[in-house]
């Protein structure tokens, strides 16, 4: 009944190198926004989901961008997929986080999920079963900040900030403003900047 | 937090905040369409009640089945227990057939510490005698904090039969973990050998302690424990230590009267206090569900962690 153990920092933090600067980022979400926009004509039957706890940070921010194309305020929420994740079982216990799902529910709509880093897929698989516990989407969409390769299901994302080619061994870190103060994503060799150990994402 | 879950003082600070939290989380799923998570699937619960309750074996089994666990109810009555087996032989049958989780309620105090000796599954103390019942404190807890923002700093006061009370025994340690300031009120009678080594105070007088109260938390008059004459007439004990509506309208504006039931109305609780606004009764019955959910989650959910066994 631990939380997961903090994960060793084995590298050194200045190896971690920036591939994303902070405009980079902001250029992304915006061409992410105009994309989602034009895929579904319009934002009217949208809705952004996140997953916890940058994917709703990032949410919010495409949700504002919307805004200010389309002049359409798109409902914002989260989907904590703690309890649907395939390798629980694995690992210490982990502490939930906040689902919230926006009033009007999701059934019949084009619901985007949103994360930071897709890597091997099983987040965006566990999300998946979360989100037909809540309801029946029209359709769902997936985008994502980074995408860094090496799947392990057969899933794909609909829009992607950067493809940012890796190897297993490397981490990538998305920073935000929210929680970590500025914007960027690095890559390093082991985890430097985050102490929840979400290096397997 | 430990393995098993026997006594409120197991848990730490970090323990029952992050049970607590867990609980509101999963509390929205009594909101939603579909009411299951699939994260206990493959996981056998097994409520072993030794004695007779509805309210706790149905909330633990709608908790196990809600985190889509397997759940075995076994109860004394129409088992091999009534044809003599021990309490040891049950554990190891139950063990043999897989059990994850025992869920174990027993006449007898002490019994689910030495059922956790027995068999390698988690052990949940859902009841022992009168010693502790740890997740009716946890599910008290979280009514105050849902109720009234926070549990640190709070002034609680348990009045009635503590001598015969898991409940209030459990409460006062995780009440005191969390921060709140606890009264037990009873009559001298009904207080355990002891009780100045517990960490709250004790009062005599209900009506001096009212006024400063945020939570009182009535205990049901057991008399199915008592065998003496603990006080002369029932009159009595209603008179100077049950709540009616006189003395509810001594509590401050937002204090709020809570009773883990089941209730003997007109003894310790008067019907115009158990159905006010300020009763939290059938809340704590709901928030029951949810506390029993992130119970067996924290403690079923996670890596077997047979290494750190006993570690927090």
């Amino acid at each position: 009944m631990t939380p997961a153990p903090t994960r060793p920092v084995t590298g050194d933090p200045s190896a971690a190198r920036p591939v994303l600067e902070a405009p980079d980022v902001g250029r992304a979400l915006t061409r992410i926004a105009h994309e989602i926009v034009e895929r579904n004509h319009g934002a009217d039957d949208v809705v952004l989901l996140g997953i916890p706890t940058r994917g709703v940070t990032l949410a919010r921010r495409l949700a504002e961008r919307i805004a200010s194309v389309e002049g359409t305020a798109v409902p914002v929420g989260s989907v904590d997929v703690t309890m649907y994740r395939d390798d629980l079982r694995l690992r210490g216990i982990r502490p939930l986080e906040e689902t919230e799902i926006p009033p009007d529910g999701v059934d019949g709509r084009v619901v985007v999920l949103v994360d930071d880093v897709l890597f091997s897929g099983r987040t965006v698989r566990a999300a998946l079963d979360a989100l037909s516990d809540l309801g029946r989407p029209r359709a769902v969409q997936l985008a994502v900040l980074v995408d860094r390769g090496h799947r392990e299901l057969p899933i794909r994302a609909d829009y992607v900030g950067k493809n940012i080619p890796t190897s297993m061994g490397e981490t990538v870190h998305v920073l935000l403003d929210e929680t970590d103060g500025r914007d960027g994503v690095l890559l390093g060799p082991a985890d430097v900047s985050r102490p929840t150990g979400e290096v397997a994402r | 937090m430990n393995r098993h879950l026997l006594s409120a003082a197991d848990l730490s600070r970090d323990d029952a905040v992050l049970v607590l939290d867990t609980a509101e989380e999963l509390a929205h799923l009594a909101d939603r369409p579909i009411k299951k998570l699939p994260t206990l699937r493959g996981r056998t619960v097994v409520n072993l009640f030794f004695e007779d309750s509805t309210r706790t074996r149905t909330s633990f089994e709608v908790a196990a089945k809600r985190l889509s666990a397997d759940v075995i109810n076994f109860s004394a009555k129409g088992s091999s227990v009534s044809k003599g087996e021990s309490l040891k032989d049950t554990a190891l049958t139950l063990e043999a057939m897989g059990a994850d989780a025992v869920v174990v309620r027993h006449s007898a105090s002490g019994a689910p510490h030495r059922l956790a000796h027995w068999i390698r599954g988690s052990v949940v103390n859902a009841g022992d005698g009168t010693h502790e019942h740890p997740t009716q404190a946890l599910l008290d807890a979280f009514t105050m904090r849902q109720r009234l923002g926070r549990v640190e700093g709070l002034h609680v006061a348990v009045v009635g039969d503590v001598l015969h009370s898991r409940v209030a025994r459990s409460n006062v340690l995780l009440l005191h973990t969390l921060g709140a300031d606890v009264t037990l009120v009873a009559p001298p009678t009904l207080l355990p050998v002891g009780v100045e080594t517990w960490p709250c105070n004790v009062s005599f007088d209900l009506d001096a302690v009212l006024p400063k109260s945020d939570v009182v938390m009535m205990l049901r008059v057991q008399r199915e424990r008592m065998y003496g004459g603990f006080f002369p007439t029932t009159r009595e004990y209603a008179r100077r230590y049950g709540v009616d509506g006189r003395r509810m309208a001594l509590l401050p504006d937002d204090a709020i009267v809570m009773h883990p039931g089941p209730m003997n109305r007109g003894v310790e609780i008067a019907a115009e206090v158990a159905d006010s606004v300020r009763s939290t009764i059938v809340e704590q019955v709901a928030n029951g569900v949810s506390v029993r959910m992130a119970v067996l989650y924290l403690l079923l959910g996670g890596a077997l962690t047979d290494v750190n066994e006993g570690a927090v």
